[in-house]
C-alpha cells in the first residue's frame, strides 16, 4: 500500500424482510431513500458531520428494477446538503456492489483524491414477490443462459454445486457441514439487533434443518430453503479515511482498523464454473490480497464470507485454505467456524442470519469485521486472539464471477 | 371421447356465482394444463362461462385473472419446464403471464346459454331451483347433439329427480363442491342408478387431477354434509328455544352458540354457521329435504320469522360477513338479533351472566385452531369430553347433549344408507366442515 488506509464509524440500519417482527408484506415500507439516508447519516453522525467527506460512493445492484430507480450517487445530497456539489457515485457488480463501494473508496484514498469517503452499500427487494425477485437477482448471471435455468435461478445454481460436492464427498456427510453452517448462522443473528434472524427463537436448529428435505418439486433439488439467504431490505455504510482524513474526522485509529491488503478479481460471465466444487475467484482473489497483505491465514482472527448459500460457505472454507477440498464440511461441522471455534466466521450471521440485501452486503461485512476488531460489536463481540489480530472479508457478485478480497488489522 | 377430449368443451352455468366462479377457475385450469400437453397441441378448449349477469361476468374476470396469477406463482417450477420450448419466454414473469393467457383464452364470458349446446360437459351451479336446474338441462339436452354430461353442484336435491325430470336419463351425476370450491377439498359424488360407469369414472379423475377429497354419497336430498348440517342446526335451534323459556331469545341464542363453538371445539358456532351460509339458504335447503324425509320434520319457525324480518346472513361480494342471526364487527360477534324487538342486542349487555350460567369449560380445553392439528385426537378429545361428564353445569349438559346428538345424526345418515359409511360421514364433517374430530365418535357414550 503507497498510503495508509483505515475504515472507521460503520453503521447498519436493519435487515428488514421475513423473520423480523415488524415485518408486514402486506403494509407498506420505507423505500430505498430512507435506507440510504438512515446508513449514510449514520455513518455522519460519528465522523463530525458531512462536511468532513470528499466523496461518496454508493453500492448497489439491481435498484434499477426492484424500485424502478437508477442513478443512486444522486442521494448524497438527500443524506446531508453538504455532499451536494461533491463527487458522488455508484457501482454496480451483483451482489459483490458492496465489495467495490469499498474498493473504490480506497482507491480514491490510494490516489490522493480523497481523504475522507463515506462508502455505502443498499438493496430495497421486497418491493416483488420472491419468484419475480429470483428474475431480477438472474441478472447476476449471464442472461443468455435465464432460459435453461431454475426458476429460482441463483439457488439453481449453487444446488447444482451442492449435488456435484454430495455426489463426490457423500450426501450425509455434506448437509452435516450445512447444517452446522446454518445452525451457526442464526446462533450468530441473534445476538445482533439489527439482523434479520435476531428474533429467531427456534429451540432445535438442527431437528428443523433436517426436517426439511431439499425437494425439487417445490423449490431446487439440492438445497432447502434454510440452506438459502433470505429476501432483504437494508443498507451500510462505512467511513474510508487516510491518516490525515482520521485526524480530520477526530478518530483515533484504536477505533479504525487498517486496510492492509486487497484484491478484486473478475471471472468471464459468460463461462461456466471452470470446477463446480471449488470457488476460483475468491481461492485466488483471497490468495491475492493475504499476499498483498504479506501475512497467512493463519493470522487472521475473524473471516466475513459471503455465504448467500450455506454450500457457498462450505466452499469458501476450502478455498481460503482452511481445509482441504472436500473437508470444508468437516471443519465446519466440527465447529471451527463457530463463534468460539478456531476461526469463527460471520460472526454477526453472515448472509443467511444477518441478512443479505445483495447490494449492501460487502459493506455489512466491512461493518462487522471493524466492530469485531475495535471490540464494537455488543453482545456479538468474540474474543480475539491476539496473535491473530487480522480480519478477512470476501464479497462475491454472481456465481463467483466478481470478488472482493480485503485484509483488515486493528488500527 | 377419453378424458381430454371430454373437456374439450365445458360450459359452466351460473358461472359468476359462489360457487359457480370456483367451479370455472378450477376447470379453466385444468383445461389449460391440458391443452399445454405436447399431444394436445393444435387441439381447442373452450370453457363457457355463462351467467345472467354481464355485471357479475365482468367481475368474474377479474377474480379469474387474480386467482390464475396466484396459481401460476405457485406453480413456476412446473410452468418454466411446460414452456421449455418458447425460447421468447424468459423470466418467470414472462411465463407466469403466458400462462394467464392460456388460460383465459380459453374462458368465454356469456350471457347466451345457446354456447353449451356445444358442450360436451355441463357444470350446473345456478340456484338451488329444482325447476330450474331441469328446465336448463332440458333444454341444452334438447339442442345438444353430443349427448352431453351434466355434473350439478345441487346441495341438496335428488339427483334421480332431476335426471328423470329432464330426461337426461344416465348422464347426470351431483358433483357437490363445497365453499369456497377453489379452497375446500372436499367433493361430494351422487350418482343414480342409471348414471354410467364412465360418467361416474371421468368425475373421480376429474376429482383427483384437482386434489380433491372424494366422499360417494348416496341420492338422499341433502346428501351427506347438508344431511348432517341441516340437522345439527335444527338441533341447535331447538335448544335455543328451550333455553329462551326462562330467559330472552337473545341470551340463549347467545348461549347455544358459544356452546357449539367452544365446549365442542368446532370452527364456528351453529349461529355463526347458519349466518355464513345463509338463512334463506339453510331455510331454503331445509324446504327442498323435507318432503323426501319420513318421520321427520326438518323445519324452523324461527328460521321463517327471520325471513320475514328480512335478517338473512349471507356474504357480502367482499366476502364479509353479513348480519344474520348475530351482528359482525370486523369478523367479530358483537350482538344478537332480537326477533321480537327486531333489533340487536349488544352481546356486553348479557355476557358475563351468560357465560357464568353455562360454566367454565373443562380444563384440558384447546381451542379449535389448535385442537385440529393434534395428530392423536382420541387421546385429546376423550379425556376432554370425559372430563366434561363429571361437570355439573348447564353448558356441559348442552353441550353433552348437542355432541350425542350430532353422533346419532351422523349414525342416521348411515342407517339410512346416504353415506356408505361412518368414515364417509367423519370425512365429510372433518373436510368439508372443518370440525376438528368426526361427529362420530365414542366420546359422548
Amino acid at each position: 500500500m503507497r498510503r495508509k488506509v483505515y475504515m472507521t464509524a460503520g453503521f447498519n440500519t436493519i435487515s428488514m424482510g421475513t423473520g423480523r417482527k415488524e415485518f408486514n408484506p402486506k403494509k407498506s415500507r420505507p423505500g430505498l431513500e430512507h435506507y440510504i439516508k438512515e446508513a449514510g447519516q449514520g455513518v455522519v453522525s460519528q465522523i463530525g458531520g458531512a462536511a468532513h467527506i470528499d466523496e461518496t460512493v454508493v453500492g448497489n445492484f439491481m435498484a434499477a428494477r426492484f424500485n424502478k430507480q437508477a442513478h443512486l450517487g444522486g442521494f448524497a445530497g438527500l443524506i446531508a446538503h453538504e455532499l451536494e456539489f461533491k463527487p458522488s457515485l455508484s457501482v454496480e457488480g451483483a451482489c459483490g456492489s458492496g465489495g467495490l463501494s469499498l474498493i473504490s473508496g480506497i482507491r480514491s484514498v490510494l490516489a490522493e483524491t480523497a481523504e475522507v469517503v463515506l462508502s455505502l452499500g443498499v438493496e430495497v427487494q421486497n418491493t416483488v414477490k420472491a419468484i419475480y425477485g429470483a428474475d431480477i437477482l438472474a441478472g447476476a448471471g449471464w442472461f443468455a443462459n435465464r432460459k435453461k435455468g431454475h426458476a429460482y435461478f441463483f439457488p439453481g445454481q449453487f444446488s447444482d454445486r451442492a449435488g456435484v460436492y454430495y455426489e463426490k464427498y457423500g450426501f450425509d456427510y455434506a448437509r452435516k457441514g450445512m447444517c452446522r453452517w446454518f445452525v451457526n448462522a442464526m446462533e450468530n443473528a441473534r445476538l445482533d439487533p439489527t439482523a434479520q434472524e435476531y428474533h429467531n427463537t427456534v429451540e432445535d436448529l438442527e431437528g428443523l434443518y433436517n426436517k426439511m428435505k431439499p425437494n425439487g418439486a417445490s423449490f431446487v433439488d439440492h438445497l432447502n430453503v434454510l440452506d438459502c439467504s433470505k429476501v432483504s431490505d437494508g443498507a451500510s455504510g462505512i467511513a474510508i479515511v487516510s491518516e490525515e482524513g482520521l485526524k480530520r474526522i477526530g478518530i483515533s485509529k484504536a477505533d479504525a482498523v487498517e486496510i492492509v491488503g486487497f484484491a478484486q478479481l473478475t471471472r468471464n460471465i459468460t463461462l461456466d464454473p471452470p470446477n463446480p466444487v471449488e470457488v476460483t475467484t475468491i481461492k485466488m482473489a483471497a490468495a491475492a490480497a493475504l499476499r498483498n497483505a504479506g501475512i497467512s491465514i493463519d493470522q487472521v482472527g475473524t473471516i466475513e464470507t459471503h455465504d448467500c448459500f450455506s454450500i457457498a460457505g462450505l466452499l469458501a472454507v476450502e478455498a481460503l485454505g482452511l481445509a482441504e477440498a472436500g473437508k470444508g464440511a468437516e471443519f465446519v461441522a466440527a465447529g471451527h467456524t463457530s463463534r468460539n471455534g478456531s476461526i469463527p466466521m460471520n460472526t454477526t450471521g453472515g448472509l443467511i442470519g444477518w441478512g443479505h440485501p445483495t447490494g449492501g452486503t460487502g459493506v455489512h461485512q466491512a461493518v462487522t469485521i471493524w466492530q469485531q476488531l475495535t471490540g464494537k460489536a455488543g453482545n456479538a463481540q468474540i474474543m480475539l486472539n491476539p496473535q491473530k489480530p487480522y480480519g478477512l472479508s470476501i464479497n462475491m457478485g454472481g456465481d463467483d464471477v466478481t470478488v472482493v478480497a480485503i485484509v483488515y488489522k486493528r488500527g | 371421447m377419453n378424458y381430454d377430449e371430454r373437456l374439450q368443451h365445458v360450459s359452466v352455468m351460473g358461472a359468476a356465482g359462489k360457487m359457480g366462479s370456483g367451479i370455472l377457475l378450477l376447470t379453466a385450469v385444468e383445461m389449460a394444463d391440458l391443452s399445454l400437453k405436447p399431444e394436445n397441441k393444435g387441439k381447442s378448449f373452450v370453457l363457457n362461462a355463462i351467467d345472467l349477469s354481464d355485471e357479475g361476468l365482468a367481475g368474474l374476470m377479474d377474480y379469474m385473472r387474480a386467482q390464475v396469477l396466484k396459481i401460476a406463482e405457485k406453480k413456476t417450477v412446473w410452468l418454466r419446464s411446460v414452456y421449455a420450448g418458447r425460447e421468447d419466454l424468459i423470466e418467470n414473469y414472462d411465463i407466469i403471464e403466458q400462462y394467464i393467457n392460456d388460460v383465459m383464452r380459453i374462458v368465454r364470458p356469456t350471457t347466451a346459454m345457446e354456447v353449451a349446446y356445444r358442450s360436451t360437459l355441463v357444470f350446473e351451479a345456478v340456484s338451488e331451483n329444482k325447476d330450474l336446474k331441469v328446465k336448463l338441462l332440458k333444454q341444452i339436452d334438447q339442442n345438444n347433439p353430443h349427448k352431453t354430461w351434466f355434473f350439478t353442484n345441487t346441495s341438496s336435491v335428488p339427483i334421480h329427480i332431476i335426471e328423470n325430470e329432464a330426461g337426461v336419463q344416465g348422464r347426470v351425476l351431483g358433483f357437490h363442491f363445497y365453499n369456497p370450491p377453489a379452497v375446500q377439498k372436499l367433493v361430494e359424488l351422487i350418482v343414480t342408478p342409471n348414471t354410467t360407469a364412465e360418467a361416474r369414472q371421468f368425475a373421480l379423475d376429474y376429482a383427483k387431477a384437482m386434489g380433491k377429497v372424494v366422499v360417494p354419497s348416496n341420492d338422499f336430498a341433502g346428501f351427506i354434509g347438508n344431511g348432517h348440517f341441516m340437522r345439527d342446526a335444527l338441533h341447535g335451534i331447538n335448544e335455543a328455544l328451550e333455553l329462551a323459556k326462562n330467559r330472552p331469545l337473545p341470551e340463549a341464542i347467545y348461549m347455544i352458540n358459544k356452546v357449539s363453538q367452544d365446549f365442542l371445539v368446532r370452527p364456528m358456532g351453529i349461529f355463526q354457521l347458519i349466518d355464513y351460509v345463509g338463512v334463506d339458504v339453510v331455510q331454503f335447503i331445509m324446504k327442498v329435504m323435507n318432503p323426501h324425509l319420513q318421520n321427520e320434520d326438518l323445519h324452523s319457525d324461527l328460521l321463517d320469522k327471520m325471513m320475514e324480518l328480512g335478517v338473512k346472513g349471507g356474504q357480502h361480494s367482499s366476502g364479509a360477513q353479513k348480519d344474520g342471526f348475530l351482528k359482525y364487527e370486523k369478523g367479530a360477534v358483537v350482538a344478537v338479533f332480537d326477533p321480537t324487538k327486531q333489533t340487536y342486542v349488544n352481546i356486553t349487555d348479557f355476557q358475563a351472566g351468560c357465560d357464568e350460567y353455562l360454566g367454565k369449560l373443562p380444563e384440558a380445553f384447546v381451542p379449535w385452531k389448535n385442537a385440529v392439528k393434534i395428530k392423536d385426537k382420541d387421546a385429546h378429545f376423550g379425556p376432554y369430553f370425559a372430563a366434561m361428564k363429571t361437570m355439573n353445569t348447564p353448558g356441559a349438559a348442552i353441550a353433552l347433549r348437542y355432541g350425542r346428538n350430532s353422533d346419532a345424526i351422523g349414525r342416521k345418515l348411515v342407517a339410512d344408507k346416504v353415506a356408505h359409511n361412518e368414515q364417509d360421514v367423519n370425512t365429510v364433517m372433518l373436510t368439508g366442515f372443518f370440525h376438528a374430530y368426526g361427529p362420530i365418535n365414542t366420546y359422548f357414550n
